[in-house]
């Protein structure tokens, strides 16, 4: 099969492209500019056809997503970090009008300090918008998931927003090996977008007026059940996904020698590949552990996170962002998760590579060793914190 | 009357525009036009913010009170002085 070599942030654009997105509206940011800068080719060679829209802010941009899909087409931005947090009152109305657009978040770390490094706080402070939310960990999965997202979002028992997103620099600046499919497969795959309801001129139509309290709560319930369905449909669509192009990436989480493990972490994107080298060195001197990647952050994974506990006796879970006030995001959803679970192993946080710090495999290596002898020494750890008694300290 | 959760559409529709809904019923004051003084400049009509100001067909200034508001601009840029904000009753 013929590879192309490309960074995550063109696989984001010619997944968007694969995808037949029809409006592209966009402002840059890094580490996210060259997927708006490899969509302006695109679409300015003819390569492909949709309209792009030069907006003056990213609230502006996602305005003109949710104008765009309501109409019924199929729309597309990519944004990072701050450029996230401008979107954020958008990205509530996108949701609650049920918008099935797609877009690309680059997670970089929130200034101050000033920093354009991979760190998921942005994507997390976001959670609570409506969106589905997915990590990738490859180039690959980014352009795959970018196509799957919008099968799984205009899908009618789920109408809602996806972001797929990728580590800063790690994935979005770095190149890799990638099998772009041909279009008519991906046509095959994705057929056009067939909105239960648009606006159009000859049938005019009112969408998302006023609601007094005896129905908000009503429409606020759709919103969640859909979101609890979509847990299949994401499923089912990796499935098919697999079944045509040859590869899965897991669905919900994928699961790495978690067989006859005594031992897991949790951890999403790139460090995730790291993790699997980590865990092959630890296999190699025959210790029993294995890697829960959280593809899929909204919705929560819980069934597949107890389905873990029941195989394991200790969880370390790995956070590239911290919830201050108390542990990261993908803790403190697995804790909670857990508690409903009738198997509950040791759990335990492990903050790390905040802020785009280097992740080798030796730091992942030390805390799986943690993990395995369920060390104790408070629930949250900061590891590789840099203090005046650490070795390394440079 | 409300609706259970079943019986909603997935997002809140309306089949028409919103000018079926009588805004008008919020105003506490509201204009009157003194026909024999206007001159029919129809610059109250391009500064309504709603749209509430119509021209009939002899070419006459007619108020929509159901969207009217009462906000006074008409009154404000009247140059004739013939449109006068008074207190509803």
């Amino acid at each position: 099969m013929p590879m192309d070599v490309m960074t995550g942030n063109s696989a984001q654009a010619y997944g968007a492209k694969l995808a037949r997105a029809e409006v592209v509206a966009a402002y840059p940011i890094t580490p996210q500019t060259t997927v708006v800068e490899k969509l302006a080719d695109l679409v300015a060679s003819g390569e492909m056809k949709a309209q792009f829209i030069k907006v003056e802010s990213e609230h502006s941009a996602m305005a003109a997503c949710i104008a765009a899909s309501a109409t019924g087409a199929r729309a597309y931005t990519a944004t990072a970090a701050h450029g996230l947090a401008l979107m954020h009152e958008m990205l509530i109305w996108a949701a609650g009008s049920r918008l099935p657009i797609v877009m690309g978040n680059i997670n970089r770390a929130m200034a101050p300090p000033w920093s354009v490094w991979a760190d998921y706080q942005d994507s997390i402070a976001e959670r609570d918008t409506g969106w589905m939310q997915f990590y990738c960990q490859s180039s690959q999965e980014v352009l795959d998931t970018v196509i799957q997202a919008y099968k799984v979002a205009e899908n009618h028992d789920v109408l809602i927003p996806a972001m797929v997103m990728e580590d800063a620099f790690y994935l979005s600046h770095t190149f890799e090996p990638v099998d772009v499919p041909p279009q008519k497969d991906v046509d095959d795959f994705l057929p056009p977008y067939d909105p239960p309801v648009k606006l159009d001129v000859d049938n005019p139509v009112g969408l998302c007026a006023l609601v007094p309290p005896d129905h908000y709560m009503e429409f606020r319930f759709k919103i969640a059940k859909a979101m609890e369905d979509s847990r299949k449909v994401i499923q089912e669509v990796d499935e098919e996904w697999e079944k045509k192009f040859g590869r899965s990436h897991g669905g919900l989480v994928e699961r790495y020698r978690m067989e006859d493990a005594d031992a897991a972490i949790i951890a999403a994107g790139t460090m995730s590949s790291t993790a699997r080298v980590a865990i092959d060195n630890m296999r190699d001197k025959g210790k029993k552990v294995g890697l829960a990647r959280l593809r899929v952050f909204r919705p929560f994974p819980y069934e597949e996170i107890r389905q873990i506990a029941k195989e394991v006796d200790s969880i370390g879970v790995l956070d590239r962002s911290y919830t201050f006030g108390h542990g990261g995001a993908f803790y403190t959803e697995t804790a909670g998760a857990l508690y409903q679970a009738p198997e509950r192993p040791h759990v335990k946080n492990y903050v790390i590579g905040i802020g785009g710090r280097d992740i080798p495999p030796k730091d992942i290596e030390g805390i799986l060793e943690k993990v395995l002898t369920k060390e104790d020494g408070g629930e949250v750890e900061w590891w590789g914190l840099r203090t005046s008694g650490s070795r390394e300290v440079n | 009357m409300a609706k259970s959760v079943e019986d909603l559409p997935y997002i809140p529709l309306m089949s028409e525009s919103s000018a079926v809904n009588k805004t008008g019923v919020w105003r506490v004051i509201k204009p009157i036009v003194n026909q024999e003084e206007c001159n029919q400049c129809y610059i109250c009509w391009k500064f309504c913010p709603d749209v509430a100001i119509h021209i009939d067909e002899e070419g006459s200034i007619l108020i929509d009170y159901d969207h009217c508001k009462g906000c006074g601009i008409c009154e404000a840029v009247c140059p004739k002085k013939c449109i006068e904000m008074v207190k509803e009753e």
